[in-house]
């Protein structure tokens, strides 16, 4: 069944999505579609989190969102991070770590460090690291072990502290 | 503003060089979503392509229907092993395996035919149309029977035996203990799936974009599958999603390459995670005898072992896996006299070759056991037991190789042991064995501790003419460095950088793309080989391009090149007369190709000896664990390593591939097994088959990183991707051992061998 076209809003843009099948996953429409491949493809089962956006502000697995129920609602991808040219906190935190190696699972790592910072209190405090690793294990890396990506958590914290002060 | 004008300073903040912790060249595409993966691949006229897979681990094929494909609408290609032009079977070490089957069905998930089409989903149509009458066999799925079984390929069910003989074959030991380990087939799990994108040229050859390790054995057995010159087979790489030895062998190459030859389109493909677990080969099972002797002080006096390995239905690498685990099935230990047979056979199960660690891995689990079997035989300190035995340099390994290379090994092992320990008692009840699921009784709860020491051979062996080349061209004090090397994640473009800085001083190194057709091979991405080989060869063109460059400069100035100096981006004369930037004497550029080898290795003879090994690197882990008895539930709460790494090119790589290594063992350990049922994957998804999430994960505590530098190794580097995915799994299995007093012969280690232990 083709759906008439319709229009997702993505990373503060509006793109009309023509032709579409209604049963096309986000994840599908965002890399094939409107060209924003950032978003990752592992397991397309909602198990390894490579393919994380936020949806409204929430962590999503886009590969488990039909596209079309995103109509009316803010999508957010690693594209749409930070301005062009520009790295959000999360992004700087993860090359200044050694967070990345293969960089397949970073995105939605990014995407999922992202929403925790944003969810976390602000009292200054250093977020505790069984929240943190609880945050990031619907994240699969296999590259790391996880020990920098940590400490890219740590940092992208005290960078988000500092621009939030 | 005021107007001062200061020097320029001569070492430019973010252009690190040796021994420093340079930031990755791709870090900043990675992080920002940009890097083009081989999946995000596109071209406007491009097709999609798909495969056909066998449905049965071992089946004749009576006959392929492919009409009812060809007729769905959007199909532009359906090819079976009929299209193939060129050789029908291709492979790493023998070309055994099929293109597309025709005969025959060897193994669940072995490629019968291929199609391209303008959509996925027409695809998919496509294959569920195309008919295939299939005799089904009995498979021959159980390793201990293949050789005494009716061959299930023409070349045999016997991949290869090899029986090492060392020292005197009538000694006994006063003490003498014997064991059996079974290892499980553990997948590598990249993230990235296989995926490409194959575009036809118009001289009648074929562009592929790959995620590959080794894009020059690709393009040489993509050529001949395709019948064409290798020449007209151009292979570039594409963005690489880990590979860990599972895009060492071809999988998607060949038939992207039909498909778009046939179509005249460019055609793309891309593997489902399911697909993906049938479409690369994994890490050996292994069956494994021990008997080890020692003399009541503690010293080892001969090692007996029977190693068998599944290698599935295509040979893929597994001669020289079996050839590792041979060579290493003692140890890092002094052994006298040894008698270790290493058999690797072929089945019907999921093929089986390359895979971090190389067979080492397995044979690591078998031969830690045992030092801790010997131990308590012994009432010695497993620590004290090791150091007794551990190899030094000027020791012979048990194939009569002298060591003559740095080895440390007890400066690991005493390192790893003596470090003391973070690891506090479980608070939270998430840290528990169970973690969210809560479900662990703290009272039950015991804690393990344990150590294991392993190593490994750096850079193929045997005999293997190993080289890598590179080129470096400095232009108006830029350096452009071509190497084919295949950056699959593991931080060689850093290290190509840091090099070429470390011996031009020069700030700006732009590294040119790895393709086939600007370059010579670098060799394989496998083997802890490229730091040596392609840093070798990065190295060695550099300094080619300073010669020369010197030589430039004497010439126009009318002096002795042994004059000159390059120091910080400058040349200089000793007498202090002149004194001129990188820039202005590049503005012509300066180029040097270099191919570049380490020391020749030999054969085995037949009796496993021979001096066959490049250099060596060891490691050691300890763990500590708690389990949950009841249960049979494992927490990894800590692991402590050492590693003798010979000179620390990149400290935060180094600590990457430490941690990431770590993670790999700490899921051979506990979680991670290929569960192969009458030749059939079980689990092949993320949702069965478990690899370690940041909760299963512990702390990795780094004791020491042992710098010996290595006599021929660039900068007396050694490689490191590999150790520490071999201690770990051994130090994690006897740390649960310890905790639980049971013999846990199985690796993984599952729930139910603790839980109905005895039951």
């Amino acid at each position: 069944m083709s759906a008439g076209p319709y229009v997702l809003r993505v990373n503060g843009n509006d793109h009309e999505v023509p032709d579409a099948h209604l049963g096309e996953s986000l994840l599908w429409v965002l890399r094939e579609r409107l060209g924003l491949p950032g978003s990752k493809n592992a397991c397309e089962e909602g198990e390894c989190g490579s393919c994380s956006v936020q949806v409204d502000g929430e962590l999503v697995c886009s590969c488990l969102v039909l596209a079309a129920a995103g109509v009316g609602r803010e999508v957010t991808t690693i594209e749409g991070l930070a301005p062009d040219g520009e790295l959000a906190d999360v992004q700087r935190a993860f090359v200044e770590a050694g967070a990345v190696q293969c960089g397949f699972c970073t995105p939605g790592l990014i995407m999922a460090v992202d929403t925790l910072l944003d969810d976390l209190p602000d009292d200054g405090s250093d977020p505790d690291d069984l929240i943190v690793r609880e945050a990031i294990s619907g994240n699969l890396c296999r590259c790391t072990g996880y020990g920098r990506i940590l400490e890219a958590v740590s940092i992208a914290a005290d960078l988000r502290r500092e621009n939030r002060t | 503003m005021t107007d001062v004008r200061t020097e320029e300073p001569r070492t430019v903040q973010g252009a690190p060089r040796i021994g420093e912790s340079a930031p990755r060249p791709d870090g900043i595409p990675k992080v920002n979503g940009s890097f083009a993966f081989s999946s995000d691949l596109w071209h406007d006229r491009m097709l999609w392509g798909g495969t056909l897979r066998s449905p049965h681990p071992s089946a004749r094929i009576r006959s392929i229907d492919i009409g009812p494909a060809v007729a769905v609408t959007g199909i532009h290609a359906v090819l079976t092993s009929a299209d193939v032009p060129g050789s029908p079977t291709y492979g790493l070490e023998h070309a055994d395996q099929p293109v597309l089957a025709s005969d025959v069905v060897r193994y669940e998930g072995e490629p019968v035919a291929i199609v391209a089409a303008d959509h996925p989903d027409a695809v998919r149509l496509a294959l569920d149309a195309i008919v295939v009458d299939y005799e089904v066999t009995m498979p021959l799925v159980d390793p201990g029977v293949a050789e005494s079984s009716d061959p299930i390929h023409p070349d045999g069910n016997l991949i290869r035996r090899i029986h090492l003989r060392h020292g005197d074959q009538e000694v006994v030991g006063d003490v003498v203990v014997e064991g059996t380990y079974e290892v499980g087939m553990q997948d590598q799990a990249f993230l990235g799936p296989e995926s490409g994108l194959a575009v036809p040229a118009e001289d009648g050859g074929v562009e592929l974009f790959i995620a590959t390790q080794w894009l020059h054995a690709d393009r040489d057995q993509v050529a001949a599958c395709l019948g064409l010159e290798p020449g007209l087979v151009r292979l570039t790489l594409a963005g690489v999603g880990g590979a860990f030895g599972a895009r060492e062998d071809l999988s998607l190459h060949a038939h992207l390459c039909l498909l778009a030859l046939h179509t005249r389109r460019p055609v793309k493909m891309v593997y489902s995670r399911e697909e993906s677990f049938h479409g690369h080969v994994h890490r050996h099972p292994a069956r494994m005898w021990y008997r080890h002797h020692a003399d009541r002080a503690g010293n080892l006096v001969r090692v007996e072992a029977r190693l068998l390995l599944d290698g599935g239905a295509y040979a893929s690498s597994s001669g020289a896996v079996i050839a590792n685990a041979t060579c290493f099935a003692a140890g890092p230990y002094r052994v006298p006299s040894a008698d270790i047979e290493g058999v690797v056979v072929r089945t019907n199960n999921p093929p089986c070759g390359a895979m971090r660690g190389f067979g080492a891995v397995q044979v690591c689990i078998g031969h830690e056991a045992q030092m801790d079997r010997l131990a308590a035989a012994l009432g010695m300190d497993p620590v004290e037991l090791r150091l007794r035995n551990v190899l030094a340099p000027g020791d012979r390994l048990s194939t009569g190789q002298v060591i003559t290379g740095t080895a440390p090994v007890a400066e690991v092992l005493r390192s790893c042991a003596d470090h003391p320990s973070a690891a506090s008692l479980p608070g939270d009840p998430m840290s528990l064995p169970g973690g969210a699921g809560r479900t662990a009784d703290p009272a039950h709860v015991r804690r393990g501790e344990a150590i294991a020491l392993g190593f490994k051979n750096l850079m193929f062996s045997e005999g293997f003419d190993d080289s890598s080349s590179a080129i470096c061209r400095l232009e108006g004090g830029v350096a452009t460095v071509t190497c084919a090397c295949a950056e699959v994640g593991q931080g060689f473009v850093t290290l190509a950088q840091q090099i070429t800085r470390e011996v031009l001083g020069v700030d700006e190194v732009v590294l040119a793309p790895a393709a086939t057709a600007t370059m010579g091979s670098a060799g394989s991405t496998s083997a802890s080989r490229q730091s040596w080989m392609s840093g070798g060869a990065v190295q060695a063109a550099c300094e080619e391009v300073r010669v020369r460059l010197l030589a430039r400069v004497a010439d126009d100035r009318g002096v002795d090149p042994d004059e000159l100096v390059l120091v910080e981006g400058r040349v200089v004369s000793l007498s202090g007369d002149f004194e001129a930037d990188l820039a202005s004497v590049t503005a012509e550029a300066i180029e040097a190709e270099v191919e570049f080898r380490h020391a020749p290795t030999s054969p085995l003879d037949e009796n496993g000896q021979g001096d066959a090994h490049v250099s060596f690197a060891f490691s050691a882990h300890r763990a500590i664990v708690d389990v949950d008895r009841d249960l049979g539930l494992v927490k990894v709460v800590e692991l402590t390593t050492s590693q003798d790494v010979g000179r620390l090119l990149n400290p935060l790589q180094a600590i990457g591939q430490i941690e990431g290594g770590a993670a790999q063992g700490v899921g051979l350990a506990v979680m991670e097994e290929v569960l192969v049922l009458d030749g059939r994957i079980r689990n092949a998804s993320f949702t069965d088959y478990l690899v370690p999430t940041a909760l299963d994960m512990p702390p990795v505590e780094i004791a020491a990183l042992i710098e010996q530098p290595e006599p021929g190794a660039p900068f007396g580097a050694k490689g490191i991707g590999e150790p520490p995915c071999i201690s770990s799994t051994a130090a994690v299995v006897a740390a649960i051992r310890a905790a639980t007093d049971l013999d846990l012969t199985h690796v993984p280690v599952r729930p139910t061998d603790i839980a109905l232990a005895g039951a």
